[in-house]
């Protein structure tokens, strides 16, 4: 019987496991699908990992070794090349290998950090043929730093995610021609950082509202065709512009990977597509947690880091004390203008002075509040002089405001400055 | 010389060799795509229709319902995934009542089994998330659904088994007969042959006009479709049709053998290769399907596709010898629902080739029958003891679907090799979930390459001119190591 299993040896099962140890828990094991530890850190060669958490600019693998050289010092037990096929709600972990053959663990506790993976050309229902030549951004930047191929030289990108963006400065680089990053909505989705350093910095043209409407190709793609869109993100006619290529990259947004979070019965929330965590990260089977990508889609792999390491160490404190005190809960709802929150419930009796919460603006707002109301009471408000759905927002709600709160709901929104 | 040259290894030829292998004869298949069913088999609602669709009289109605059943017994002895979970026709307003019921003295006459109407409350205590417009319905419970292309492949496997030789990437430019011997010729060969059969789908009516008077004309019709995430599978636990159009049977909402939703089709008249999706089209689909079930998500889409069915002037099937060419045999025109027919169109094949008194012994050794293994579906005790004899499946590649290195090494390998990366897919499922090869593509790769000793470079994602790498990085491939 293991105190913990994580499952996932990206950075967030990484950042959990170590967190764990360090409060104490010394039977842990890392269940990882790919045959070293890291994760998608692993094909991510460029730097700029790091910059909150270590004070430098680091590359994945980088960032990821910092982790791995700390874990070494630890009795945390990895098993590689693994695939968890099953967790049962009894904490039993069903997990796979070629090497160790088919496992039934037992877990007093479990961690699921399995990550997100990209949403594809299906998923938004892109016209035209099936060509080759189509991959979404973090395909390529696979088969382009782990394998040491290039997909293409005549590359369109849709969609403005980082990873996408990245890729945009990746394959010009490797000598291929970036024709352009075309973006559905008015703003990028990606950080302000990359739009400069990846495709400004390279003349890479960025179209905000304009989308693909067509894609032409047997085999390879051979040709795309791009239009401007309306308010009503459709393509207004007369607007489209050919561009002849070889290759699209798709970075159209992430989906946190929850198969085994369903299976499992855990509670899921449809904002997110991940479990419905507390203020510990904890799921609704106790003893279950999740933090990372799996919970929600993070802009960087420092607050990944950050909120695993909650997860760690409740999940410690999980197996030394059973389940905390729940006392009142409340539960947090999405107002106007925001997407989602993480966490979705708070248990007051688990709360010691305060509750950080993440979550999105689902439009670009300029100087505005991010308000807390329980009913009609304001519980907290935020000043912000700007927010964007590229960015997750973090507001850090004190004991003291929540106690006061007079419902047992509280609704987070967003709100445009009044303009004088 | 052969005895037998099948043109085209969609299902239909593929079944048509199927039924042949068992004979004394020696047959080849030649097909212009460098897989097997590649074209209308890949691309359709994978339904195995219940036959009431057909007018009585025709070869549709009667080859439907004989198909269906014989579909059934070839899938259980090839272990080929299908479901009969039955289908409903709706009548979504009081207009359309009398149309279910022509259809019901359609389904009557046919043959049909155990088919019956449905009052609205019925209808809709059977599939409750369908629209509260509804009128009633046509339940046909011995309807089902099938992996079209597995059912294909299945046959085609058992009979490159028992002798048959199948030739891909093999289009055929040109057919000419002499002394009774048909030449065929294929890139850089010319296959020889007594008996020619016309199998060739979209392109069946160019083929026959290669030798025979031009007598049918194929109208390409595009169909296209959502497939969703297994989320939305159980939506419906049965095939949802609206009331045929003049163009075809209507949008259809219908769970997949993989447990998927499946959504469309529209029907266009197109040009045979025409199988893109259009923004119109796909629109159209979803709104019509909202009117039978207004509650699935396009946002849980994972692929889109269009296929071209092989629909014809002439509104039958065309099946038999050509008037003006002996030996010749169409099976031509083969629209909906040419998959659940299909077995019983190669049944036809040989009531000719008997018929004409040149059907031969059946073969003494034949082996039929063919077992996979599907790792997902084992109970996790048969999952422990494969692995443990078998390590290759305790590597899970796919790991939207839970398809292990095992399988894919079974398809690589299989009687009809998988030499492509959607080749690994249509035979062991590896890269249709929701992250649609992301993540397993290039380490399906990878297996290709080191399973065919081929370059990276050289691999193709499906059709030929389909490379999925250009070229290396500048560092090169080697990096890493």
């Amino acid at each position: 019987m293991y105190d913990l299993v994580v499952i996932g040896g990206g950075p967030a099962g990484l950042a959990a496991a170590y967190q764990a140890y360090q409060h104490g828990l010394r039977n842990i094991l890392i269940l990882e699908r790919d045959k070293e530890l890291g994760g998608i850190l692993n094909q991510c060669i460029h730097n700029g990992f790091g910059l909150h958490r270590f004070g430098e600019q680091l590359t994945g693998p980088e960032y990821a070794g910092r982790f791995i050289k700390m874990l070494n010092d630890t009795n945390v037990q990895v098993s590689l090349d693994t695939m968890v096929l099953d967790v049962t709600p009894d904490k039993k972990v069903h997990c796979v290998s070629k090497k160790e053959g088919y496992r039934i663990i037992d877990a007093k506790s479990v961690i699921l950090c399995m990550g997100c993976r990209e949403r594809t050309r299906g998923a938004i229902g892109i016209p035209g043929t099936r060509p080759a030549g189509i991959y979404t951004a973090g395909t390529a930047q696979r088969y382009a730093n782990i394998e040491g191929y290039m997909v293409g030289k005549r590359v369109l990108i849709l969609g403005s995610g980082d990873i996408g963006l990245i890729m945009a400065r990746r394959m010009t680089l490797e000598g291929a021609k970036v024709l352009a990053c075309v973006e559905l909505m008015p703003y990028s989705s990606g950080l302000t950082r990359n739009i400069v350093q990846c495709l400004q910095d390279f003349n890479i043209p960025l179209y905000l509202s304009h989308t693909i409407t067509d894609i032409q190709g047997n085999g390879r793609v051979e040709k795309v065709i791009v239009a401007k869109v309306g308010p009503d993100r459709k393509p207004i006619p007369g607007t489209e512009m050919e561009f002849d290529c070889d290759t699209i990259l798709l970075s159209v947004g992430l989906i946190p990977e929850n198969e085994l979070t369903r299976q499992a019965g855990i509670e899921m929330d449809p904002h997110t597509k991940g479990a419905v965590v507390y203020e510990n990260m904890e799921t609704s089977i106790p003893g279950v947690f999740a933090s990372g990508n799996v919970v929600q889609v993070h802009d960087l792999v420092d607050f990944v880091s950050g909120e695993s390491e909650l997860a760690g160490a409740s999940a410690a404190e999980y197996v030394e004390k059973g389940e905390p005190e729940s006392g009142r809960v409340l539960n947090l709802q999405v107002g106007d203008g925001v997407g989602y929150t993480v966490p979705q419930r708070v248990r007051m009796g688990n709360v010691d002075k305060n509750v950080t919460v993440s979550f999105r603006v689902r439009r670009i707002y300029g100087t505005s509040s991010i308000v807390v109301k329980s009913g009609d009471t304001v519980v907290a408000r935020f000043k912000r002089e700007r927010m964007t759905p590229g960015e997750m927002e973090h507001i850090t709600l004190p004991r003291v405001l929540l106690e006061k709160a007079p419902q047992d709901t509280l609704t987070v929104q967003a709100e445009e400055a009044q303009k004088s | 010389m052969y005895d037998v040259a099948i043109i085209g290894c969609g299902v239909v030829g593929a079944a048509t060799a199927y039924a042949l292998s068992r004979y004394d004869m020696k047959v080849v298949v030649l097909e212009a795509e460098n897989d097997v069913a590649e074209g209308a088999t890949k691309a359709n609602s994978a339904i195995l229709h219940a036959g009431f669709d057909p007018e009585p009289n025709t070869s549709m109605a009667r080859l439907n319902v004989d198909g269906i059943a014989l579909a059934k017994q070839i899938c259980d002895r090839l272990d080929v995934p299908y479901k009969i979970c039955g289908s409903l026709v709706l009548a979504l307003s009081p207009e359309e009542l009398p149309h279910l019921q022509h259809l019901y003295d359609n389904g009557i006459a046919n043959g049909v089994p155990d088919i019956h109407l449905l009052s609205a409350e019925e209808t809709l205590q059977r599939e409750p998330n369908l629209s509260k417009t509804v009128q009633g319905a046509l339940w046909a419970p011995s309807a089902g659904i099938i992996s079209p292309w597995e059912y294909a492949l299945a046959m085609i496997e058992v009979a490159v088994r028992n002798g048959v030789e199948l030739r891909r990437s093999c289009p055929v430019s040109n057919i000419r007969k002499k002394d009774g011997v048909f030449s065929v010729s294929i890139p850089s060969d010319t296959v020889e042959a007594k008996y020619v059969i016309n199998a060739a789908g979209v392109y069946s009516d160019k083929i026959h006009n290669m030798i025979c008077k031009p007598s049918f004309h194929i109208i390409p019709t595009r169909g296209e479709y959502y497939v969703l995430d297994k989320n939305e599978g159980e939506l419906v636990h049965s095939t949802i049709f609206q009331c045929p159009s003049k163009v075809g049977k209507g949008v259809l909402v219908s769970p997949t053998v993989d447990g998927n939703l499946i959504v469309g089709p529209n029907a266009e008249e197109v040009g045979p290769e025409d199988r893109g999706c259009t923004a119109a089209g796909l629109s159209f689909i979803a709104e019509t399907a909202r009117r039978s079930v207004p509650g699935f998500s396009l946002g849980d889409s994972i692929r889109n596709f269009a296929g071209v069915r092989a629909n014809v002037d002439t509104g039958d099937f065309i099946i038999g010898e050509a008037p003006d060419v002996e030996n010749f045999i169409d099976l031509a025109g083969i629209k909906s629902p040419g998959l659940s027919s299909s077995a019983a169109i190669a049944l036809e094949v040989i009531k000719i080739f008997q018929k004409k008194r040149v059907l031969p012994e059946k073969k003494k050794d034949y082996k039929d029958g063919r077992k996979k293994i599907h790792f997902k579906q084992l109970s996790a005790e048969e999952k422990a003891k494969l692995v443990h004899e078998h390590p290759e499946y305790g590597r899970v590649i796919c790991r939207c679907e839970t398809v292990t290195e095992g399988e894919i090494l079974n398809a690589i390998h299989s009687d009809v090799p998988a030499r492509t990366i959607d080749g690994v897919k249509r035979r062991c499922n590896a890269g249709m979930g929701r992250c649609q090869g992301g993540f397993c593509g290039p380490r399906v790769l990878e297996i290709l390459c080191r399973e065919l000793h081929i370059d990276p470079l050289q691999v193709l994602q499906d059709r030929d001119g389909s490379y999925v790498l250009e070229s290396e990085t500048k560092q090169g491939g080697k990096h890493h190591v």
